[in-house]
């Protein structure tokens, strides 16, 4: 397909996509929202953890960091403030984290990110008690369903785009081969440590802004909300059914999902976390490769065999 | 003589209470071929890691046109011009043969992008004798065909000094003599070549000179027939009773 196209095809869908809170009424937005948060949030995971293969949990430690900082700014300053603020600030956490983290491989990254993430809510809510002494803030601020709907388009166009010009780049070509072989990488001249905190830099970023643009959906958040872990897991499986060496793989993995968590916890709402767990043991058995890796390969199989 | 490439001296590296590198010193002259000897354990792969900068050494020094480059970084060792393979074949695994090569464009000396590194990729892939291969995944490769593209993905950094590690160890006897004209051709470009080999015949065909080792220490240096025939040599491989 050329080049020209796609772009036309892809205007085309987020022109479509952007028409839905005109016309959706409060459930079916609801729904929108919480599908365009997690395509934003897997595919910014993808962006880093796709090409490394460095599995992180951390996704809502920046989640979090950006909902809570937008909590705490609420009414204090312009929200196109809030968010620099917000970005800057997982961006900082980021760099530090990073920075001190990447030597770390494998099982040592999983556990650690896992960490971190309990860490900062744990900072967080020892904050909010001895020093401001109330747990949990509420968020008032005017910014109504459809503009966070259309925030997170915004920044899914975003993850998106810096995926699409990364993959083209040198540094997209640098993260492939960390992925493959890091001893290989040093030595044909990548300074791994740069590429690495780069890429997981930028995923946090995204990951911390969209943790802002949501803030405004609880009215009343808590660290225990704002940092529960199940979003990183969620965000995981997500992924890893869709498939991380595609760009757009994530997506695949979002859309079922979502609908499937969105009927459990209607359904099941005591037996959730068992269901999830179940869902993520199948997915990783039965399709390892992700739902774009399988049909790849079924379409290169019949191909062979034709 | 003019001044060396390559300079190590008195290089020391210790894994615990063993000494796997003792105070070793040998150098390369511009387009020389040497050959680096010894028993399995002696501590030849570790030289190169220390010259390469995978391994960072305890003492001595390693200069590279005069530079010192013993505490450098891999990728700053690479990107002066040090290429190597490895002593088990590393090819990257989810790009294809010419993607390969261009991981080693992309970064080094003269670093190439876009067109032109897709080019160069091709020519080198010809150059090793993988033309025509530039979509195949590595995993369709033969033994010897992955050795020639991890050969290749070192000559993309267009090195001054490349490091093999065993490059044509496992090679049947058509193979071999394949690769030894192949390494042949490369000192013909101009290339200093440091090799690790077990290989008698291609140590004879290929080395000016050869060091060898034995329990991190050097044993013998000269040319290989002379060296080959050493006392010291003889005993290293082959026990007391034969030297």
């Amino acid at each position: 397909m050329k080049p020209a196209f796609l772009l036309a095809a892809a205007t085309v869908a987020v022109a479509v996509l952007a028409t839905v809170p005109l016309y959706a009424n409060g459930y079916q937005l609801s729904l929108a929202i919480t599908l365009m948060n997690y395509t934003v949030l897997a595919t910014a995971w993808t962006l880093f953890s796709g090409p490394t293969r460095y599995v992180s949990l951390a996704t809502v430690a920046f989640f979090g960091i950006g909902a809570y900082t937008a909590a705490v700014l609420a009414e204090r300053m312009a929200w196109p403030w809030i968010l620099l603020i917000a970005l800057a600030v997982g961006l900082a956490v980021a760099l530090i984290v990073g920075l001190s983290t990447l030597r770390l491989s494998g099982v040592y990254f999983v556990i650690f990110t896992f960490g971190l993430a309990e860490l900062i809510r744990q900072i967080v809510t020892w904050y909010e008690v001895n020093v401001t002494r109330t747990l949990g803030r509420y968020i008032f601020v005017g910014i109504d369903p459809a503009d966070i709907y259309w925030q997170l388009l915004g920044l899914a166009v975003l993850v998106f785009a810096a995926g699409i010009v990364i993959r083209r780049s040198r540094l997209g070509l640098a993260l492939r081969v960390i992925g493959d072989d890091e001893t290989v990488a040093r030595h044909v001249g990548i300074n791994t440590t740069i590429a690495k905190v780069a890429l997981f830099a930028l995923s946090a970023a995204f990951m911390t802004l969209c943790g802002a643009v949501m803030a405004p959906r609880w009215t009343y958040i808590d660290p225990a909300i704002a940092f529960s872990p199940v979003v990183s897991f969620q965000v995981l499986i997500m992924a890893l059914l869709g498939g991380v060496h595609r760009l757009y793989g994530p997506l695949f993995g979002v859309v079922p999902l979502v609908l499937l968590f969105e009927f459990l916890l209607a359904r099941f709402p005591n037996h959730f976390s068992i269901l999830v767990g179940l869902a993520f043991m199948l997915i990783v058995y039965a399709i390892p490769q992700g739902i774009v890796g399988f049909v790849e390969r079924m379409v290169r199989r019949k191909g062979e065999a034709a | 003589m003019s001044a060396p490439l390559l300079e190590v001296a008195g290089l020391t590296r210790r894994f615990g209470g063993l000494v796997a590198v003792d105070d070793i010193s040998l150098s390369l002259q511009p387009g020389e071929i040497m050959g680096l000897l010894g028993p399995n354990g002696s501590g030849k792969s570790t030289v190169l890691n220390l010259i390469s900068g995978a391994l960072r050494p305890d003492h001595g020094s390693v200069r590279l046109n005069g530079h010192e480059i013993g505490a450098a970084a891999p990728h700053r060792i690479a990107r002066l011009g040090v290429a190597r393979t490895f002593q088990l074949v590393r090819v990257l695994g989810s790009l294809n043969c010419r993607e390969n090569v261009l991981a080693g464009l992309a970064f080094g000396r003269d670093a190439l992008w876009g067109h032109p590194a897709q080019q160069r990729a091709d020519e080198l892939l010809a150059r090793v004798g993988l033309a025509g291969r530039a979509n195949t995944a590595t995993a369709e490769l033969t033994y010897i065909d992955q050795k020639r593209l991890e050969l290749a993905r070192a000559l993309a950094l267009d090195p001054r000094l490349l490091l093999l590690d065993e490059w044509l160890a496992g090679l049947n006897p058509t193979e071999l003599q394949d690769g030894i004209a192949l390494v042949r051709s490369l000192r013909g470009e101009g290339l200093t070549i440091l090799l690790v080999e077990h290989v008698m015949d291609a140590i004879r065909s290929l080395c000016d000179r050869c060091v060898v080792m034995n329990a991190g220490r050097k044993i013998a240096e000269g040319a290989p027939d002379a060296v080959l025939a050493e006392a010291e040599v003889i005993r290293a491989y082959l026990g007391d009773d034969d030297a």
